[in-house]
């Protein structure tokens, strides 16, 4: 796998602290099965950075290992300019947020927030544990115990725990994964606030998209253990490069369709017999057989008859109509038998299409994508709640 | 509405009843304390109140008519003036229980803890086989076991012999050696602590066997909260800098405090009273209170001073475990 660097909204905040975190070709195996295989990523310093996958996918065991609660079978692993591959977890200039917090249950929060100061011998920990305390808008609670406080208070109390050791690379296991909706997007503007405060490198391990999308300046999509695309959230979204990563990161609409040739910039596709066009720096197959793609709400949906110039379209019979007040979500039926979604805003005054109406699906030809054929047009779409 | 359910289920329910499980009813847990409450009654309050009213009367079994006198005007405090001097000044046998006790719990703690903790985390798929190890003696009675260990530690036998020959009973002889500047421990011990020739009838045979026999009790509260530790807290430990010592003592020694707990007061609390250990292993000066409380009660027949004995025993035993479970703090960690 070629070395893959994040270089996108990164780069325009990696003027705070923190240091470049590099893994290079790691793998780690347990027992014959290979969690994480021939994994290479450099995280620039001071970035938000997202590894998204789902259960299993080994964003975790990437995690544990930067942390050092796991070693790796093979490569290395380098944090600024120190490699930490083998080092001890209590000798690595990272601090982690895990997953359910494991706040120490019989020390109050301010020994919980002071623990890593202790332990390295700091001066003046009372001031800056109250400090820190104060960040998180929780130094009234500095004498309870970590079960009077509540799920997002506790989140918080872990925050500062973490932070306070001032770490080059700041881990967060699944931070939000036992708030509840609210409170979690109420924490993910907090999250972020807190690093752009700061300024130190988090990474943060997820399998919630719309999280790693709202936080993160670059996401690695992680799948069987390797990276199937990193880059900004809004490219990951809008020109996917593999199925899984087309379906994992929100839902796409694929066709069967094949490569005919270029006119320009244009790549040109035929689709069940129908010529459409694309950019082609929205291919990403090196064969002919592709999977065409396009979002949901990228398509338009009309009345049959209803002149498509310029655009790419298909028709079709709506088969399902479900009316949500902010759109219309509808399942139509392409004349080869295939299902495919479609979001429309309900801008119109006459009322939503229902099932049973001929339409045309139109789409901007730049919206469309082009994957490998010979992957799954499944693959990610099965999302599964909770991980590992 | 078909699927409704039939009007009157839930709207007759009484407001009190709202909280509660459906099909329970209120006087469930009277219902299930019952036989428990029996049994305590029957078994322990009935007989310590006899066993107080028996220290404050006068009598033997084995002279005059064999009667007892109890009189409400006439409480026989003496009892207890007696059992103090015969058995705390005369010949220091309440102190030497609770020291024999005291040394045979730490000494079951510093071996239990490693054993729990190794059976819950470092064990993998032997943990059940262990587990079913450490209570395997009690297949076997008590008392026989106990004897066995007499057989075991006789004098001139292998295991004796063998001990005497890499001189660990002299190495041992040396190290316990009671200076002369501490006149109330030689007091405890008047022969010393060990002998440099066997270790049947010596103090430390009497310890081993209380250490012995009380070990599982120590081994499964400790093994108890020791796997009930979450890992990640010990993971979160050595993240914020604790090496493995110190993630030990900061945070999964704490976390296991109601295992020790729990388990020195099943040792302590029960090897102080234990007659058989210091019967079957030790000498005639090895006696201990429960040694003292059976003569008293089966050679002499002053079922008073027995009785005025055990409710001393009891009453500094409540006594020592009240301030000890206090100081302990575990009310915070359950």
């Amino acid at each position: 796998m070629s070395e893959q660097t994040a270089t996108t909204a990164a780069e325009s905040s990696s003027t705070g602290g923190g240091a470049d975190l590099h893994i290079i070709d790691v793998t780690k195996r347990f027992a014959s099965f290979k969690a994480v295989d021939d994994l290479t990523l450099t995280i620039p310093a001071g970035s938000f950075f997202a590894l998204l996958g789902p259960s299993g996918c080994g964003k975790t065991t990437t995690l544990r290992m930067v942390a050092g609660l796991e070693e790796p079978s093979e490569g290395r692993i380098i944090i600024g300019s120190e490699d930490v591959t083998h080092l001890k977890p209590y000798k690595r200039p990272v601090n982690t947020v895990f997953q359910s917090y494991a706040l120490f249950p019989h020390l109050d929060i301010f020994e919980n927030v002071a623990f890593g100061l202790r332990r390295s011998k700091r001066k003046d920990v009372r001031n800056e544990v109250e400090a820190m305390l104060e960040l998180v808008e929780l130094s009234t609670y500095a004498r309870r115990k970590p079960t009077q406080l509540s799920g997002g208070q506790q989140q918080r109390v872990a925050v500062a725990r973490a932070l306070i050791n001032k770490p080059e690379v700041l881990l967060l296991d699944e931070p939000l994964g036992a708030l509840d909706l609210k409170l979690r997007r109420q924490m993910q503007i907090e999250l972020k606030r807190i690093q752009t405060d700061v300024g130190i490198t988090f990474v943060h391990v997820t399998h919630d998209q719309e999280e790693a999308m709202t936080m993160a300046d670059t996401i690695a999509v992680m799948n069987a253990g390797g990276v199937e695309q990193m880059g900004a959230p809004m490219e990951l979204y809008e020109n996917p490069v593999t199925t899984f990563v087309a379906n994992f990161l929100g839902q796409s609409n694929l066709i069967k369709g094949e490569l005919t040739g270029k006119s320009g910039g244009d790549a040109l596709i035929q689709v069940q017999g129908q010529r459409m066009a694309m950019p082609t720096s929205r291919v990403h197959s090196e064969r002919d057989e592709v999977w065409v793609g396009v979002r949901p709400e990228k398509m338009q949906i009309s009345r049959a008859g209803t002149p498509t110039d310029g655009e790419n379209a298909v028709t079709g019979v709506v088969t399902d109509a479900s009316y949500i007040g902010v759109s219309t979500q509808y399942l139509v039926n392409l004349p080869w038998g295939q299902e495919v979604g479609v979001f429309a805003q309900n801008l119109s005054t006459e009322g939503p299409l229902s099932a049973g109406d001929s339409v045309v699906l139109h789409w901007n030809p730049a919206h469309t994508f082009a994957l490998d054929a010979t992957q799954d047009a499944e693959a990610g779409a099965e999302k599964v709640e909770g991980d590992e | 509405m078909s699927a409704a359910p039939a009007p009157g289920a839930a709207a007759n329910t009484p407001a009190d009843d709202v909280a509660r499980p459906v099909g329970a009813h209120k006087w469930t847990p009277y219902v299930l304390l019952t036989p428990g409450m029996l049994w305590l009654g029957v078994f322990f309050i009935i007989p310590t109140v006899m066993l107080v009213k028996m220290s404050l009367s006068s009598g033997t079994a084995f002279s005059g008519d064999g009667s007892f006198t109890f009189s409400r005007s006439d409480l026989q405090w003496s009892n207890y003036g007696d059992a103090w001097t015969k058995y705390v000044i005369d010949t220091p046998i309440f102190q030497k229980s609770l020291i024999y006790a005291l040394i045979a719990t730490a000494l079951t703690l510093v071996i239990a803890y490693p054993l729990a903790y190794t059976i819950a985390f470092k064990s993998g798929r032997w943990k059940n086989f262990l587990l079913v190890l450490v209570i395997a003696p009690f297949f076997t009675s008590f008392l026989l076991r106990t004897n066995a260990w007499q057989t075991i530690l006789v004098d001139s036998g292998p295991v004796v012999t063998f001990m005497e020959n890499i001189g660990l009973l002299d190495f041992l002889h040396t190290v316990t050696n009671i200076p002369d500047s501490w006149p109330s421990w030689a007091q405890i011990f008047p022969d010393g602590i060990t002998d440099p020739n066997r270790v049947l009838a010596t103090p430390l045979a009497v310890i081993v066997g209380l250490a012995y026999n009380f070990l599982p009790f120590m081994t499964l509260p400790l093994y108890a909260s020791l796997e009930r530790i979450d890992i990640r807290f010990i993971e979160a430990a050595t993240d914020l800098y604790s090496s493995a010592w110190t993630a030990f003592r900061k945070v999964t020694f704490p976390l296991s405090l109601p295992g020790v707990v729990a388990g020195t007061l099943l040792t302590f609390i029960p090897a102080a009273g234990d007659p058989v250990n210091a019967q079957l292993l030790g000498s005639a000066s090895d006696a201990m209170m429960g040694n003292a409380i059976d003569a008293q009660f089966k050679s002499t027949g002053n079922y008073p001073l027995a009785a005025a004995l055990s409710a001393l025993l009891m009453a500094v035993i409540v006594a020592m475990v009240t301030v000890y479970v206090r100081r302990a703090g575990t009310e915070e960690l359950v």
